[in-house]
């Protein structure tokens, strides 16, 4: 008993962040950030913040920032340009937002595009869900 | 006993046509999973029934630039909704559905709202035109505004 205890503790680590899967992707986003970017000392709430509110006004005359479908809190419900509803991306009040991969990747591909006309950093990434896990 | 089968044959079809003169705002509903959830993601999954073939081929195949935002999908997806949506077109069937009339020789509109039925169902003896600036509208493209059944293929509100 005491040895599937110890053997559980070891494969299961006893302090996990909250909610663990926006974590785990945040883990693959930083070991990327630190292959392409050597000097990367990790995510910033910050810079994630500012990303998410500024007028990039670099891609498509529509949406020129994520505000623009988004709403200018992450903690309301946004619309699209054709009058669809979106789910808030903070994470307090969408804990699911964040935990499949390919659908986080699939809207960073479409919306950096969109907006920046340009595919996202690993870093610009990073720092969005990190801004997003402290909202 | 064949009078009596005939009869009842009969009265279906009158039937049918009947109740057909009462509901001819009626499109099949999108029975494609993966085209009902991609497609319907920013949009109401519009009815392919509402386009030609030619028309989605095109839509398909420049999805990083619809109709003002990039809705890129993976290659496999796209094959598959074009696919379904080639299937399921206005041409699609031996006989054209009624979004092929007016449409001229190889024409492909890629706005279901500029296609002749659909202004012609659309304009402005019937509709005042400041209806499109109600902020329940917002875009021509949101047919659930006024059509709630649309999602079912149902879009008799006249």
């Amino acid at each position: 008993m005491k040895k599937l205890l110890i053997t559980m503790i070891s494969i299961f680590p006893l302090t996990l962040p909250a909610p663990i899967w926006a974590s785990s992707l945040l883990d693959q986003y930083a070991y990327q950030a630190k292959q392409e970017f050597p000097d990367f000392k990790g995510f910033s709430t910050k810079d994630g913040e500012v990303f998410f509110l500024k007028n990039h006004n670099m891609g498509k005359i529509a949406t020129p920032a994520c505000t623009s479908c988004h709403g200018e809190s992450p903690k309301q419900i946004g619309s699209t340009r054709a009058g669809k509803t979106i789910a808030p991306l903070a994470i307090s009040i969408s804990p699911q937002r964040y935990m499949d991969k390919a659908k986080v990747e699939k809207w960073f591909n479409r919306n950096c595009n969109s907006i920046l006309g340009r595919a996202c950093t690993v870093i610009e990434k990073g720092n969005f869900i990190t801004f997003m896990q402290s909202q | 006993m064949v009078n009596k089968l005939y009869f009842s044959v009969t009265a279906m079809f009158l039937m049918a046509a009947f109740s057909h003169s009462h509901a001819d705002q009626r499109y099949n509903p999108i029975s494609d999973q993966i085209t009902l959830k991609e497609c319907g993601e920013c949009h109401m999954a519009f009815q392919p029934q509402m386009l030609p073939q030619r028309s989605w081929i095109a839509i398909m195949g420049k999805l990083n630039d619809h109709f003002g935002e990039d809705a890129s999908l993976d290659e496999v997806t796209v094959k598959h909704i074009e696919e379904y949506l080639i299937n399921n077109s206005a041409d699609a069937g031996w006989w054209s559905g009624k979004f092929m009339r007016g449409i001229k020789g190889n024409a492909a509109p890629i706005h279901i709202t500029k296609t002749p039925y659909w202004l012609h169902k659309h304009d402005d003896d019937e509709l005042p035109k400041q209806i499109w600036d109600s902020p329940k509208i917002k875009t021509k493209a949101n047919c659930l505004a006024c059509h709630p059944r649309a999602m079912q293929g149902d879009y008799d509100d006249d």
